[in-house]
């Protein structure tokens, strides 16, 4: 157990220190910031100043060195757009992002995952059958449509839900969170819909296939033969057995709940990563850029770190295989 | 046939299994009837797609649909169990009938421990409490021949090889003590090394528990060892049943005669015969009359037209046209 977390943290350090020698080579390669900060009227002088200021004359290793150790101080440069230090902006855009991701990913699993044991269970009821209609528009649709779609119907039309931004913020240790308040939940409940809904259908229309393979499989025979009960096959026997493929999946679809969150922040003018990330791009503004790269690769590295310990939780097969062989 | 007061311990009445399709129903059992006594151990045997494991699972309620009984009745100890409402049928899974498949690779749930499978099924059927059943389950996992059962019971099916699996497997299917057991071709996926080891703790253990086995193979050696008794099937239908070493020993129905091939210990009985040319007819083309009359090297004219039941023939039943005494015999001698 411990070798192997060992060894995952391990490839998630050479992970990280590859992904910032790749945001680190954005400062080399894209734009010149002083150029970018300055505009084409500063003189040579407020040039120099500004290049030594920003560590442009050192060496590129020594350079790099010094990236790596800022940013795991958390200091991650100015931004070449707003002139203020990356790491503020990031910690003011940081929870929007997160809660929006966090209360997606529980909305996909929470309603996902039962929608696709009743749809496994049931397939012939006229439920399922809705359920998967409905999920197929789901799937189909942009997430940017639907949201515009959820903004005209709850916020325009019937006028029960806000349409943009965030709201009812507390403050709570350094963290500004908008999960403690009616109003709050009121801002991220459609963002965080519009964002859930394709993994919701991807997750429900997973477990349902994975529920019909299961159900067929000898142990589920033999479980019905020994005359256990129909809840603990179903619950128990069955959709344990669903599970391992279900968490592989959702730790790869929180990544794209990340990179659609983009989008949703976009459509509902969501005051969080991307958004910043966005406006980054449009002023080649390298540290905000390098700086939400480097993120984003921690939170995958992070999410496939926990993807695998819950495998570990979960199927004795792989407990047993990293203690070395199965008895005989 | 019987007349003793007691019933059998199960009777299976003219069975009929059918398989609705868009081109027609199939008929995949057809008219099969047997009994099997209290700890008597009945082989079943046949080619594959005879319709062997059908009847099994037939008998534990376990049919997958599309497949039904379209007819015929199935008897536990006198009762009907056939048209039991599900949860009926389910509390007699496990408790009164249990069931052992073919590969016990894939029959246990690979993230419960053993010790979890055996523990929730006897508390499924009994009373036992948590650490009571986890007793019965050390007890029964030291008396199907795993060593140290008490660290084993704690391990996952993927700690143990085919064999010792195929040991949990039977203790799982005696946990509750049934009356009857139901094995599937139990050692067909097992390496050849064990398969004896197997049959005979299978068999060893029932007669202890006092349960009935219907052992379904394709492997006359192992009836040979095993069985009482033997029912022969033949295209969804009884060919032949009788005791053991009438039906080894002076086979009565054709095709029995060409099973008995496949057994090495016989070979001086097999140089007489000729190895049966062709194959069991698809379900949708089995010829009318006797099933077996494009293979059979005893066929005559009246095998193509009427289907012959079975029929008393020394201590065995035979649904063979060659032993009705009725009619006038033109029987091929060769
Ligand atoms: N779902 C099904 N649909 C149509 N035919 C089936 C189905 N399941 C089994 N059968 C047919 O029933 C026959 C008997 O099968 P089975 O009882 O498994 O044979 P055995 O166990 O003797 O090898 C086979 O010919 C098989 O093709
Ligand atoms: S009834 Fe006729 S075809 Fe069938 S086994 Fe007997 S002799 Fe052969
Ligand atoms: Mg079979």
């Amino acid at each position: 157990m411990l070798a192997f977390i060992v060894q995952r943290l391990f490839q998630a350090i050479i992970v990280m220190f590859v992904v910032g020698l790749i945001s680190f080579s954005l400062f080399q390669y894209v734009g010149d910031p002083v150029n970018n900060m300055l505009g084409p009227e500063g003189t040579i002088e407020e040039r120099e100043r500004l290049r030594e200021r920003l560590g442009l004359n050192d060496p590129v290793p020594v350079q790099f060195i010094h990236y790596v150790g800022n940013a795991l101080q958390g200091e991650y440069g100015l931004s070449y757009r707003m002139g203020k230090p990356v790491d503020e902006l990031i910690a003011e855009r940081l929870p929007a992002t997160i809660e929006l991701v966090f209360v997606s990913a529980l909305i996909a699993l929470l309603v996902g995952v039962p929608m696709g044991v009743y749809t496994g269970l049931n397939r012939n009821s006229w439920l399922s059958r809705v359920f998967l209609t409905v999920s197929l528009v789901g799937i189909s649709l942009p997430t940017f449509v639907i949201g515009i779609l959820m903004i005209l119907i709850f916020g325009v039309w019937l006028g029960w839900l806000p349409t943009f931004g965030r709201g009812g913020i507390v403050e709570l240790g350094g963290w500004q969170t908008s999960l403690l308040t009616l109003k709050g939940w009121s801002h991220i409940l459609m963002p965080a819909i519009t964002l859930a809904l394709f993994q919701l259908t991807l997750i429900m229309r997973l477990v349902r296939a994975e529920m019909l393979e299961v159900l067929r499989t000898d142990y589920i025979k033999f479980a019905r033969a020994r005359g256990l009960l129909n809840r603990a096959i179903n619950y128990g026997h069955a959709l344990k057995n669903t599970l391992v493929p279900v968490i592989t999946i959702m730790g790869l679809q929180i990544g794209s709940l990340l990179a659609f969150s983009i989008i949703t922040e976009t459509v509902f003018a969501w005051p969080g990563m991307g958004l910043l990330f966005l406006q980054g791009i449009a002023f080649v503004d390298i540290p905000v850029m390098a700086s939400y790269l480097v993120l984003m690769a921690l939170f995958f590295v992070v999410i496939n770190l926990i993807v695998d310990l819950l495998y570990y939780a979960v199927d004795p097969r792989l407990r047993s295989e990293h203690v070395g062989g199965a008895a005989h | 046939m019987t007349v003793s007061p007691k019933p059998p311990l199960l009777e299976v009445k003219d069975l009929r299994i059918e398989f609705p399709t868009r081109r027609g129903i199939l008929v995949a059992v057809d008219g099969v009837s047997f009994d099997i006594a209290e700890g008597e151990v009945l082989g079943v045997v046949g080619e594959s797609g005879a319709g062997k494991s059908l009847t099994g699972a037939s008998i534990i309620g376990l049919l997958e649909p599309p497949g039904r009984i379209s007819d015929g009745q199935i008897y536990l100890a006198g009762r009907r169990i056939d048209n039991l409402p599900y949860e009926e049928i389910r509390k007699v899974r496990g408790s009164e009938i249990g069931m052992v498949f073919q590969d016990p690779l894939t029959s246990l749930n690979p993230l419960y421990s053993v010790g979890r499978q055996l523990i929730e099924t006897i508390r499924t059927h009994t009373d036992l409490s948590e650490p009571a059943a986890r007793k019965r389950a050390i007890d029964l996992l030291g008396e199907v021949g795993i060593p140290s059962p008490k660290v084993r019971i704690d391990q996952y099916p993927h700690q143990f090889s085919g064999g010792m699996r195929q040991r949990v497997v039977i203790a799982l299917a005696l946990c509750v003590n049934p009356k009857l057991i139901i094995a599937d071709e139990p050692t067909t996926a097992l390496d050849v090394s064990i398969q004896a080891q197997i049959i005979t703790l299978l068999k060893r253990l029932c007669s202890e528990h006092g349960a009935a086995v219907m052992l379904i193979t394709h492997d006359m050696g192992v009836i040979a060892e095993t069985a009482n008794r033997v029912a022969v099937m033949y295209a969804g239908r009884l060919a032949e049943v009788g005791p053991v070493d009438q039906v080894i020993k002076r086979a009565k129905h054709p095709y029995t005669h060409g099973l008995m091939g496949s057994i090495p210990k016989l070979s001086r009985a097999a140089e007489r015969l000729v190895q049966i040319e062709g194959s069991m007819p698809r379900l949708n083309e089995i010829p009318s009359g006797c099933a077996f009359n494009p293979r059979c090297p005893k066929a005559f004219a009246r095998c193509t037209v009427e289907r012959p039941d079975l029929i008393p023939v020394d201590r065995s039943q035979v649904a063979c046209w060659l032993y009705d005494q009725v009619e006038e015999r033109t029987g091929s001698d060769g």
